[in-house]
């Protein structure tokens, strides 16, 4: 299928982008890229800033040039065409509403440019959609930050493109009106049923929306996949850390059956299964999510199910209304994070307990960097644009409380 | 099918190329006349400032020469007229600035809890920009003429001799130069103060500076860029200008600036070489000077 | 420079300075303290500042309406006289010079405000190697005295042998009012956010179709503003056009001329009508916008 932008798309078209390479004077943007995003779905590029993401929507918009790599939209090579030949739109991360106009003159600009007959009533129809129309004559500068972005919705949703790009479109919105419109986003991409690219930084916002996320690192992909999968099977360290936390263990393979590994991490042996382990010799890292992790006062009886470290110190304990988080310190180990529901009264342990933690091998996954580049990856820069990812959520999290 | 028909309408591998068509499409207009009507015209007057008089000794007419001796001519001839543009320049410059950093603090820091008032004092700093310079000056002629109420006054008052004037005088040159910039001076003085952050002050304060070591030491070094910016767009043309110094203004035969021999050669004496040449040495000289005065300010990246 | 840039956006009141509207954000409130010298020292400073900056301009305003006969030195009484009949004095000559003003001003503003958006546009938008030496070439004639450039100009005429007429006028106003508006439009250009102009190509516009539709309105406060400083600088001036006019009368330059046998009150009629006009423009600009911002404010 191939679309003109005389015309409406039909549906949403494949994006396929070949062996792109994007060179800037001084810096690699994107190393290699390879993706394919199938016709009808709503994918999302989830990466720390400098990652690659929005070049790489920017190279699919037409407003970059790959310095390698094909481009194809619904199987119709692009590479060499310009932004406003391309069936694509855009809302931008500053939305861009011309000022000068009124917002029915910018919804119903791209449709005057293909000269689409109906500008208008188009214009209003897709400004129902997001619920303005009642403001169809104002000013950008008279909307609210929300209701611009609805504004930005529309104006590219209105054009029927192949191919929506959204570039980090609720990063200027409070938490409450994100919340609201990532709802309202992923309830018009079922409506209207077009390919959605979205880029963003903010995973809980790729996991909610997105069937297909792609964790994007240094200008490549790490990891692509339905969130769930991602988060129960991060397959790097990578991923294991910018996708929620993760309790990582590095050590050589000690055995192997049939259905699981064994992994000796500093005379402790922990268990994998085959199936959750990339890796099935040699030193591997090994990890399983805070919150699968259960805390106990006592040392738990052996059983083959479950993997035991111990005994430790609760080191940390911060207490957070639903859960309370638990570090612990395990001498040769390191410290374990462990996420425990608030389900008692107060939390079971503090600051100084002796303390066992214990998790179901089923629970457990191995992952397939080498442990060496793991080690390396731990001192790079990208940890530390994480880490202050981490401490804005925090500090949005407390502003919102 | 569409699609694949415009894709190949556009050839790509032409795009920067095009660009810097457009680039030079848009620049060379304008940067031709730039040449044509400024940058010529200076390497003319270059020239012109070498020419000797001609062989037939006609009045006004010159040939090209190296008569380099034009500069030597008037310096010697003109020295005090020279020393007096810069002098007055200078004086009023500094007044200026004393009349205005008040004005401007006030319309740009203190009237920041009311725009429209604030708004309405910039609209009178810029109103005499609105009629014009001559006319003003000329007001400033009658309104300080020896039978003026003004000057009479001061005479009654035994602030003045009785015999003395003040149209005519380098004090009445200095006051003319002063009122016409000061325009110039508070505009910018007003953009750098209605920006600067009072949290500033506040800080300064809070570490135990008294009123006046904040405005020494924090408020005056943040407005710098706005005191530069004025005092070259005052000195600059005051330096320059010879309509206060003129008979028919506030000036006398004894206040004659460097504009107004220059005009006297040029249009009056035919002169032309004599004209050029102290041109030259007023540009040069301004150049000098300023280059020298950014530079101690510290803020080149102004210009 | 900045200042005369300054003027020019108030006095068009086009530029959206954020001034007004950011003040709060820079600490702008002032806190209360012991009402002491400071606090009525400078504000009455101020107002005799103003009465100092305002008085050359009553004068003028009140001397328009002065029954003189020549010279328009001593008051002689009240006349609306000079108003009704601004050009029957010395056969016209005021209203001469003053029409010769407006129509180089207009033609040089038009000249200068194409060639220099066009300018302002390219410094911007592209890199190219001579862009420090262009911008130097901009800059130089505001650090130039005016009486260089007129004896410059007046220098190269001579020696090409051009006649000295309104077309050398014009030609004079339009070089230094073309380094004034690059300087405006350049602000302007300059605070564009890219991503609009990529949104519009993103929305199907042709690159000549975001320029006429996305860019060029941007532009239009900053153009208009650098056209009236234009206007404003061509109209004002005397020094180089005293230098390059030949025969030709201009309003600043018959007021020069005229300055030692007596000015007639007609000129200060001439004078006091282009004040209050710009000074009625300033105002209407000004409360539009100070509407408009309300209007805003109430909105949101």
């Amino acid at each position: 299928m191939s679309v003109s932008v005389r015309e409406f798309a039909e549906r949403g078209a494949d994006l396929e982008l070949v062996g792109i390479q994007k060179r800037f004077p001084g810096f690699t943007a994107i190393e290699e890229l390879d993706l394919t995003i199938p016709a009808g779905s709503f994918f999302a590029l989830l990466g720390p800033s400098g990652c690659g993401k929005t070049t790489t929507l920017r190279l699919v918009a037409g407003l970059e040039e790959p310095t390698r790599g094909r481009i194809l939209i619904g199987g119709t090579d692009v590479t060499e065409t310009k932004a406003h030949q391309r069936p694509v739109n855009t809302v931008f991360q500053s939305y861009a509403l011309f000022p000068h106009m009124s917002i029915i003159e910018n919804v119903a600009f791209g449709l005057r440019r293909r000269r689409i007959g109906d500008a208008d009533a188009r214009a209003h129809e897709a400004l129902r959609l997001v619920e303005l129309d009642h403001l169809a004559q104002r000013r950008p500068a008279q909307l609210s930050g929300g209701q611009q972005q609805r504004v930005a919705l529309a104006r590219a949703i209105v054009n029927r493109p192949a191919l929506l790009l959204l570039d980090e479109p609720l990063g200027a919105l409070d938490l409450k009106l994100r919340r609201q419109m990532q709802l309202e986003l992923k309830t018009i991409q079922e409506e209207v049923g077009l390919t959605f690219l979205h880029v963003t930084h903010d995973q809980e916002e790729a996991m909610t929306m997105a069937d297909t996320v792609a964790v994007m690192n240094k200008g490549s992909i790490e990891q692509m996949g339905a969130p769930e999968q991602l988060y129960e099977l991060p397959r790097t360290v990578f991923v294991a850390n910018f996708l929620g936390q993760s309790n990582l263990f590095t050590g050589r393979v000690a055995g192997t059956t049939d259905t699981a590994i064994a992994v000796d991490v500093q005379g402790t042996r922990l268990v994998v299964p085959t199936t959750r382990a990339a890796r099935h010799q040699g030193e591997v890292t090994i990890g399983v999510r805070p919150e699968k992790v259960a805390l106990h006062r006592d040392a738990p009886a052996v059983s083959p199910s479950r993997n035991v470290l111990g005994p430790g110190h609760v080191i940390d304990v911060s207490f957070s209304g639903v859960s309370t988080q638990y570090i612990v310190s395990i001498t040769g180990v390191g410290t374990v994070t462990v996420f425990a529901q608030n389900i008692g009264i107060g939390p079971i342990a503090s600051e100084g307990d002796e303390v066992w933690v214990s998790w179901d091998v089923e629970h457990g996954f191995g992952l397939d960097d080498d442990p060496a580049d793991a080690g390396k990856f731990a001192a790079d820069d990208d940890t530390h644009a994480i880490a202050v990812q981490r401490r804005e959520a925090l500090v949005a999290e407390l502003e919102e409380s | 099918m569409a699609f694949a028909a415009f894709a190949t309408t556009e050839a790509q591998p032409q795009a920067p190329k095009r660009k810097s068509r457009i680039a030079l499409f848009l620049l060379l207009p304008g940067i031709l006349y730039m040449v044509l009507f400024f940058l010529t015209p200076l390497i003319s007057l270059i020239l012109t400032s070498l020419q000797a008089p001609n062989e037939f000794g006609d009045i006004g007419v010159y040939d090209y020469a190296f008569n380099w001796q034009n500069y030597v001519t008037v310096v010697q001839e003109y020295w005090p007229h020279i020393l007096r543009s810069f002098g007055y320049a200078l004086v009023a410059t500094v007044l200026a600035l004393a009349f205005s950093y008040p004005l401007a603090y006030f319309i740009g820091v203190k009237a920041r809890r009311w725009p429209l008032l604030q708004s309405v004092m910039l609209v009178l700093v810029i109103a005499p920009f609105f009629i014009s310079f001559l006319l003003r000056t000329l007001a400033w002629k009658q309104l300080l003429s020896d039978e003026s109420f003004i000057i009479t006054s001061l005479k009654a008052l035994s602030l003045m001799a009785p015999d003395a004037h003040f149209t005519g005088t380098p004090a009445a040159v200095i006051f003319g130069l002063t009122y016409n910039f000061i325009p110039f001076m508070t505009l910018p003085l007003y953009t750098t103060l209605e920006r600067l952050d009072l949290r500033y002050l506040e800080a300064g304060s809070d570490l135990y500076a008294n009123p006046f070591t904040v405005f020494r030491k924090v408020t005056i070094p943040l407005s710098m860029p706005g005191i530069v910016a004025g005092t070259l767009l005052t000195f600059i043309p005051a330096a320059g200008d010879y309509v206060n110094a003129s008979r028919d203004f506030l000036g006398g035969p004894d206040t004659q600036m460097m504009g107004n021999v220059i005009e006297a050669n040029f249009l009056v004496l035919l002169n032309y070489p004599a004209a050029a040449a102290l041109s030259i040495i007023l540009m040069a000289a301004i150049l000098v000077l300023v280059g020298i005065y950014v530079r101690r300010s510290g803020t080149e990246d102004l210009l | 420079m900045s200042g005369e840039v300054q003027a020019a956006a108030v006095l068009g009141g086009l530029q959206e300075s954020e001034q007004l509207e950011d003040s709060g954000h820079r600490g702008g409130r002032v806190r209360r303290q012991r009402i002491g010298l400071g606090d009525w020292l400078l504000p009455v400073y101020t107002v005799l500042a103003f009465v100092f900056l305002l008085i050359p301009i009553v004068y003028t305003l009140v001397f328009s309406f002065n029954d003189s006969i020549k010279s328009n030195i001593s008051w002689r009484g009240f006349t609306f006289d000079k108003w009704l009949n601004v050009c029957n004095v010395e056969g016209g000559a005021v209203c001469e010079a003053f029409a010769n003003s407006i129509v180089i001003g207009l033609v040089a503003t038009v000249i200068a405000t194409t060639l220099g958006t066009m300018i302002a546009i390219a410094l911007v938008r592209y890199r190219f190697r001579a862009r420090s030496s262009i911008s130097l070439l901009l800059f130089l004639p505001m650090a130039t005295p005016e009486v260089v450039l007129g004896a410059g100009l007046a220098a190269q005429f001579l020696a090409v042998g051009v006649p000295k007429d309104m077309t050398t006028i014009i030609l004079a106003h339009t070089m230094f009012c073309i380094s004034f508006v690059v300087v405006t439009v350049k602000a302007r250009v300059a605070s564009l956010d890219p991503a609009l102009e990529e949104a519009g190509r993103d929305l199907y516009g042709s690159p000549s179709q975001v320029f006429w539709r996305v860019t060029f309105p941007l532009l239009v406060p900053g153009i208009l503003a650098a056209a009236l400083l234009s206007f404003a600088l061509s109209f004002d001036d005397f020094i180089i056009t005293n230098f390059n006019s030949g025969s030709v009368s201009t309003f600043p330059k018959y007021i020069y001329i005229s300055a030692s046998r007596g000015i007639p009150a007609e000129a200060n009629v001439i004078a006091s009508a282009v004040f209050l006009f710009a000074l009625v423009l300033v105002i209407v600009a000004q409360v539009s916008r100070a509407a408009r911002a309300k209007r805003l404010a109430k909105l949101s």
